[in-house]
Order: C-alpha cells, then sequence, then structure tokens
C-alpha cells in the first residue's frame, strides 16, 4: 500500500475516534446546526490564517472559539430565536470566508477545504491531527462526567455544584478542535455529517452514553474505511465518499430488526 | 385580626412538638428582590429556614416560586437583598421537570450515578426509599411521569441534604400518588432532620403535611401555620372563591389587593369586610 493511503487511513482514523464522542454530544444536546456554524467560519479563519502566515490549525480553532463566544454573548441577549441567529451566522461567515479566500494573493485549493481532501495528507498534517486527538481525547476522559451532567440537565447540574458555564465553553472548545483538524478529512462543509451520523447510527445499538460514544467511534473508523475504499475503487471524491459510507451504516443498521433491544419511540 | 392571631398561637404551639432550633436558621433571605430584564419577579422577599421543618410556597402560575427556589439554589442572581446560607449546607433539589432528549441513551440507575460520589447501594437505597426500586435498569424515557418525579426526588437525596427544595413535587401525579408522595417527604423529613422547601400549587394537598405556608405573589402575602393561612384574606384574594370554597368569612383588614398583573394596588383605607 502506497504511503499516500497510509497516512490517509490513519488521519482518517484519528478524526473518527473523537468525532465520534463529540458528535454524541452534539446530537444529545442537539447541536447539529451549531456544528455547522462553526465549521463554515472555519474557512473565514483559514483565509485569515494564509493572510496572516499563522498556522492554519490554529486560525481554524481560534475563529471557531471566537464565533462560538459571540453565539453565546447573542443568544443571551435574546433578540431573535437560536435557530434564525445560527442561520445567519452559518451562511454568512461562510460567505465571508469565500470573499477573503478569494482576496489572497495566494492560490487556494478551495474544493480541499470546502469537501476535504484526505489522499493528499501530509505526514506535518498527521501529526498536528494526532496532537488535536490527543488533546480531545485526555480532556474528554478527565471532564466526561460533568459534560455528561450539563447534557442531562444545566439546572440540576448547576445545582449539584458544577461550574456549568465553563464546561459549555470547553465543550465548545473541542468542537472547535475537532473542525480544526477534521477538515482535511471531510472539508468544512461535511464535517457535521461525520460527527452525526456515527453517533445516531450507534444510538439504536447502545444503552448507555459511554458505550454510545465509543461505539460512535467505531461506526466513524468503518465509515472511513468504505470511504478511502470507494474513492479508489471508483476515483470518487473521498470527503463526500466517507459521508455517504456513514449514510449507509446508518441506513443499515436502522433497516436491521433488532432483537432483545428496547426501542425507545 | 384578634381570632385570627389567636388561631395562629395555638398553631405554632402545636408546630413546636417539632425540634427546631430558631437561634440559628439554617437559610436566611433578606429583602431578597430578583429581577429579570426590566421586569421585577420577586419583591422583598425576607424568610427563614430551619432544621427539619416544611416549608411550602404557595401562588397563583407567575407568582415568582419557582424564581425563588431557582434563586436559593444560585441560579439566578437576585438584583439585591441577601441570602445567608450556613456554611457548608448540602442542598438537594428536585426540579420542575426534566428536557431529556431521546437520543440520549441513559438508564435510570446511570442517571442517579451522575450525582457525585454515589455508590451502587446508596442508588439501591434510595430507589427503595421513593419506591422506584423496579426502574433502576429502564431507560429514564421509558419511565411514567410519578415514577420519574420519584427519581428526580431520589437524585436529590443522594447528595445527603440538609435542605430539600422541591419543585412541584407532585406534578404529573394522580391524586391517590400525590398524597402517598407528600407522606414520603415527611417521612423523609423525619428520617434525615433536613429542612424541606417545596413549591406547590394547591394548599389543601400540602395542607396536612406542611409545618408552614408562604402564599407568594411576588412579595409574600401572607404565611403561617397552614389553617392560619388558609383562614388569610390575603390567600382567598389570591386564589379566588372557587379555590377556596367552603370556608367562613369572617371580619379581617387588609391593606392591598392585587390587580389583573399582580400588582400590589394599596388602599387608602383599610377596608374590612365580613
Amino acid at each position: 500500500m502506497a504511503d499516500f493511503l497510509w497516512r490517509a487511513l490513519l488521519a482518517g482514523i484519528g478524526v473518527a475516534l473523537v468525532a465520534g464522542p463529540l458528535g454524541s454530544f452534539v446530537v444529545w444536546r442537539r447541536m447539529s446546526y451549531f456544528g455547522d456554524t462553526l465549521a463554515h467560519s472555519a474557512l473565514l479563519g483559514i483565509a485569515l490564517g494564509i493572510a496572516l502566515d499563522a498556522n492554519l490549525n490554529l486560525a481554524v480553532i481560534i475563529s471557531c472559539a471566537l464565533l462560538a463566544c459571540l453565539l453565546v454573548a447573542l443568544q443571551q441577549r435574546k433578540i431573535i430565536s437560536t435557530d434564525t441567529l445560527l442561520g445567519i451566522l452559518a451562511h454568512s461567515s461562510l460567505s465571508l470566508g469565500l470573499i477573503a479566500v478569494s482576496l489572497l494573493e495566494v492560490r487556494v485549493d478551495l474544493l480541499g477545504y470546502l469537501f476535504g481532501d484526505l489522499l493528499t495528507v501530509t505526514g506535518q498534517e498527521l501529526l498536528w491531527i494526532y496532537i488535536g486527538v490527543g488533546i480531545i481525547l485526555s480532556m474528554l476522559l478527565v471532564f466526561w462526567r460533568p459534560l455528561l451532567a450539563i447534557t442531562v440537565d444545566e439546572d440540576l447540574a448547576q445545582a449539584e455544584g458544577y461550574p456549568v458555564l465553563w464546561i459549555r465553553l470547553l465543550l465548545m472548545l473541542l468542537i472547535a478542535i475537532v473542525i480544526a483538524v477534521a477538515m482535511k478529512i471531510v472539508g468544512v462543509l461535511l464535517i457535521t455529517a461525520l460527527m452525526v451520523i456515527p453517533a445516531a447510527t450507534a444510538r439504536r445499538l447502545t444503552n448507555s452514553p459511554e458505550s454510545m460514544a465509543a461505539l460512535s467511534s467505531l461506526v466513524g473508523c468503518g465509515a472511513v474505511l468504505i470511504g478511502l475504499f470507494s474513492s479508489l475503487q471508483w476515483d470518487t471524491p473521498t470527503g463526500p465518499s466517507i459521508v455517504v459510507g456513514a449514510t449507509s451504516l446508518f441506513l443499515l443498521v436502522y433497516a436491521l430488526p433488532l432483537k432483545g433491544q428496547r426501542e425507545i419511540k | 385580626m384578634r381570632p385570627l392571631k389567636f388561631l395562629a398561637c395555638v398553631s405554632v404551639a402545636r408546630a413546636k412538638s417539632r425540634p427546631m432550633n430558631t437561634i440559628d436558621p439554617i437559610l436566611r433571605l433578606e429583602k431578597l428582590c430578583v429581577t429579570i430584564g426590566r421586569k421585577s419577579i420577586i419583591e422583598n422577599i425576607n424568610l427563614n429556614l430551619e432544621r427539619g421543618e416544611i416549608v411550602s410556597l404557595i401562588g397563583p402560575n407567575g407568582a415568582g416560586k419557582t424564581t425563588l427556589v431557582r434563586t436559593i439554589l444560585g441560579l439566578l442572581k437576585p438584583s439585591s437583598g441577601r441570602i445567608k446560607k450556613r456554611s457548608g449546607l448540602r442542598i438537594g433539589y428536585m426540579p420542575q421537570r426534566l428536557h431529556l432528549e431521546k437520543t440520549i441513551p441513559l438508564t435510570v440507575q446511570r442517571f442517579l450515578k451522575m450525582t457525585k460520589h454515589s455508590s451502587n447501594d446508596d442508588i439501591t437505597n434510595v430507589l427503595q426509599k421513593v419506591g422506584a426500586e423496579h426502574t433502576s435498569q429502564r431507560p429514564m424515557q421509558g419511565v411514567s411521569g410519578g415514577e420519574l418525579q420519584r427519581i428526580l426526588l431520589a437524585r436529590a437525596l443522594l447528595r445527603k441534604p440538609q435542605l430539600l427544595v422541591l419543585d412541584e413535587p407532585a406534578q404529573g401525579v394522580d391524586i391517590s400518588g400525590q398524597a402517598e408522595l407528600y407522606r414520603l417527604i415527611s417521612d423523609l423529613r423525619d428520617e434525615l432532620n433536613c429542612a424541606v422547601l417545596m413549591v406547590s400549587h394547591d394548599l389543601h394537598l400540602v395542607m396536612s403535611s406542611t409545618d408552614r405556608v408562604i402564599c407568594m405573589n411576588r412579595h409574600i402575602c401572607c404565611s403561617g401555620h397552614p389553617e392560619h393561612v388558609s383562614n388569610d384574606p390575603a390567600y382567598h384574594e389570591l386564589f379566588g372563591l372557587e379555590a377556596t370554597e367552603g370556608l367562613a368569612l369572617y371580619a379581617h383588614h387588609h391593606d392591598h389587593h392585587h390587580d389583573q398583573d399582580g400588582n400590589v394596588v394599596h388602599l387608602k383605607e383599610p377596608c374590612s369586610h365580613g
């Protein structure tokens, strides 16, 4: 197997490992539109990063984190509903990003950023991905209990002494890091799919938060394998192929009749 | 007013049978006000809570009961006034309802495990105490309304509370279940010797299992032993005749009534009807 394939596989699996548990939180907290909005702002981060000649991963993390803070601040003002607010921010940040990219003097592979370019992952990028994966996994392990507590009920969590606001910010920051590292794999437009679809697939087969998070990671890895294979076999774009792979696993799991499993209606 | 005061004295004497330490309240509210936006939600609340007493907070919708409770828990910030808690006070909180996404796979056992330092034995014990041990392996989204209330109560108990704060504990529970639940709360108070502050809509139901009733509509309208309060004109004023029918009329004074928005309208001369 060629080197670029190994790198692609390792990068994809690394991202799938963290997208699973974080995707579970996105599903539990109904944050998928929020994830989309953050991901769309990543393009703006890329443009700024290139213009300032900064590290692109850091630029993306910072721009996502800033947007998350802006969102929280605007949410608390309650001028318009969160849904509308997300609709405004998601598309205006994407448009701003596209304009900013077009203004750059450097030629940028726009399609690569929008839909991912897994097959061109470099050794350097792989290192960055695994640094991000390491940070996210260790944070998840350390803060799992408070993260779960605020997800189940923020009031109860606060009354029991969890620092709800800080934990919520931590979750947003972790999602920002996932976006930064997953951008190379599936691109800003498809990142949320890599988080949400494996988690939704795992939901049907599990009955504890921990097993759902773990199985989401596995489903994500499966999707990466399917996507990479079909991309090689039929010369399809890798990012979308991974998402379609995840969707087919989702459909498969929901089509199967499950025995001995309690159905939640 | 005199006959009323006399009644109140009798009630207090009866309530004295509970062990009480009136010098050292576990919770004291001083002139507490909460304003959200420009709207004043609660005004000038003074309240002492003693160990071992059950205090019920009643009042119509929008009276600020839940706001008061949330402020005591630290979920809302008072705009003025003070909350003094005995240092290290452990509060167990039972929220009015729980919005749980169907996408979270969570058994009752696992839900209770989320409280800090709770062992499996503790969980089995509290579930037995509230009579919901049969639900422990069921998914949280698959229990009935009444079972959910018991499970929420169990979670509050896991904190080994010195103060139990219950926001409409009997919500979604059928009538016979309600009486049972209030009895359970009363028993738990005896067992744990904790204070209980609960929000309720209905004085009649909490009557038998409460030591003190606070009737509020933004501010405290009247308070005291349930019998005292159920005879207080402010209570009738607040809940209307339908809710309080069957109670005798008697001479009384009051210096204010409420308009449709619940605002206090002070009367120039105290009225007197009988």
